[in-house]
């Protein structure tokens, strides 16, 4: 997986060319799609006629910035004109974007390559990638489990190598969920900073656009473009040593796998050897966090699926209808209740931010799940994959700031740990400052995946 | 309506809807429910000032508290 930054550089020092670089991407997806399932849709003609513009504007010496000629690829919840946006639901078909998505639009205009449309949880209502019309994605560091969701099959594109940076959509953690199951980096911006025009809702009150790729630097890069600003000169991180950071232990650190546990707690040691500030911190009503979200994302949910579930309910995949289903029951009373709770925790987390520069926890508290599982064994208990996987991301779509998710290590076996910061609201950029340090200290000590593990597992393509 | 009387009238609903495999999920967002409407949320609460000291805790304080096993992703 080759950074962004490393490909312009390789690319302005005449080494490679966008066309190389986006037919590297396609052999890829070539090979290995049929096993990932990855993408949905590739673009493999357009993605070459972009290529070889992006070339000729450099050779006659206009060059668009850090995303000149850059291969990437875009959640299929996202409007790219010419294609229709499946969210990944049979409820979408006959569906064909007539324009770009602002976000598109922008990427398009920094000069991004697209290479095609990535699969995903079925209107990105899930965290695993097992429901999609299009089957379930896998995860490259082992097949037989989920690579998170909802942004699965753009995460994988990235690890496997298919796209050098690519789009999420993150309305409980779907950006960061599956970046830290497949060892990338995932950022949410702040809520309402980069435009959801175009992307098919699943919950306006909690829905946010946000970049994954392989560093910090090149996820704001991404960040940047998506919001139709050219990066002009890179961020700088933060000095390590004047870092203050913030740890909620209780809620957030109650239930962890123990490799997870230990591998966050690495982290935190190696960043107070570096010479952090680390202080404990409590937000007072964390425990009321799963109950405020799932009010508000079933009751926005419903609001917007109810003609489809009239008209079309067989063709929903029957775990996400019978999700829905269920949210046409929420009532009006609990939602404002819901609503409530939000200011409420939003106000705390604004509270515990104050005097830090971040907000540090782990992004997911086990490690990738394998795909079928309804539970996992945390410690002596069987814990309910999904409220699992959201434990640690939602509260932050609940309160808008800013959040990112860096790799932290990897368990015995192999798979990525995540490491997540969350920033004052509406200073991402301050947040990445904060991540490019941390992941100074933190990153680096694992190769990055060169290819899918397809020859380690018996099983593979089953 | 308590969250009891709702429930009953939902898992009616689904039933009659034919569709009894909401019921278990109808029961984790029960629970669900209850638990918000513990937390005596209204927007004057949540406007109000906080009274929590921040830093508040040390170490690994409090107890797990089981979110309930939502639909919702």
């Amino acid at each position: 997986m080759m950074s962004i930054v490393e490909f312009g550089r390789k690319l302005r020092a005449g080494e490679t060319s966008v066309a190389a670089m986006t037919d590297e991407c396609l052999r890829r997806i070539e090979r290995d799609n049929e096993s990932l399932n990855a993408f949905i849709l590739v673009m493999a003609e357009e993605a070459r006629r972009q290529a070889r513009e992006a070339d000729e504007e450099l050779a006659a010496g206009t060059d668009r910035g850090p995303l000149h000629g850059v291969p990437v690829s875009i959640k299929d919840l996202v409007d790219v004109r010419g294609t229709a946006t499946t969210a990944a639901s049979r409820v979408r078909e006959g569906h064909r974007a007539d324009r770009d998505a602002p976000i598109v639009a922008n990427l398009r205009q920094a000069g991004a390559v697209i290479v095609g449309k990535t699969n995903l949880h079925e209107f990105a209502f899930g965290t695993t990638n097992e429901d999609s019309a299009f089957g379930p994605v896998r995860n490259p560091y082992d097949p037989m489990r989920s690579p998170g969701g909802s942004s699965g099959g753009s995460a994988v594109s990235l690890v496997a190598g298919m796209a050098l940076g690519t789009v999420g959509t993150d309305t409980g953690g779907s950006v960061r969920i599956p970046a830290a199951a497949c060892g990338t980096v995932g950022l949410k911006p702040s809520f309402g900073e980069i435009s959801s025009e175009g992307v098919v809702p699943l919950s306006p009150t909690l829905d946010h656009v946000g970049p994954l790729a392989s560093t910090v630097i090149d996820a704001w890069y991404l960040y940047r473009a998506l919001l139709g600003r050219r990066a002009v000169r890179p961020l700088t991180a933060v000095p390590v040593g004047s870092l203050r950071l913030a740890v909620a232990r209780r809620y957030f650190c109650d239930l962890l796998d123990d490799e997870v546990r230990a591998r966050f707690d690495s982290g935190l040691e190696a960043l107070r050897a570096a010479g952090a500030r680390i202080d404990d911190i409590d937000i007072p009503h964390a425990d009321l966090i799963p109950s405020v979200y799932l009010h508000i994302v079933l009751g926005d949910a419903a609001a917007y699926h109810a003609p489809m579930l009239e008209t079309m309910p067989e063709r929903y995949t029957p775990a996400v209808r019978s999700r829905l289903e269920i949210a046409r029951y929420v009532l009006a009373e609990d939602y404002v209740r819901a609503l409530a709770g939000r200011e409420m925790l939003r106000r705390e987390v604004d509270q515990a931010l104050s005097g830090y520069d971040a907000l540090v926890l782990p992004t997911l508290p086990i490690p990738a799940p394998p795909l079928g599982a309804t539970s996992v064994r945390v410690g002596t208990k069987e814990e309910p994959v999904r409220s699992l996987m959201l434990r640690l991301t939602q509260l932050f779509n609940l309160t808008g700031q800013p959040a990112v998710s860096l790799p932290c290590g990897r368990t015995a076996s192999g798979l990525p740990c995540g490491l997540q910061l969350v920033g004052t609201r509406m200073q991402t950029d301050g947040l990445v400052k904060v991540a490019l340090a941390v992941e100074d200290v933190i990153g680096g000590e694992e190769p990055p995946l060169s290819s899918p593990r397809v020859e380690d597992n018996p099983i593979w393509g089953y | 309506m308590t969250v009891d009387a709702w429930l009953r009238a939902a898992i009616a609903d689904a039933e009659e809807r034919r569709l009894p495999e909401l019921k278990p999920l109808l029961e984790g967002l029960a629970l669900a429910t209850g638990a918000l409407r513990a937390g005596t949320l209204t927007h004057e609460a949540a406007s109000a000032p906080l009274h929590h000291a921040q830093p508040a805790t040390t170490g690994n304080a409090g107890s797990a508290a089981h979110p309930p096993d939502g639909p919702s992703r």
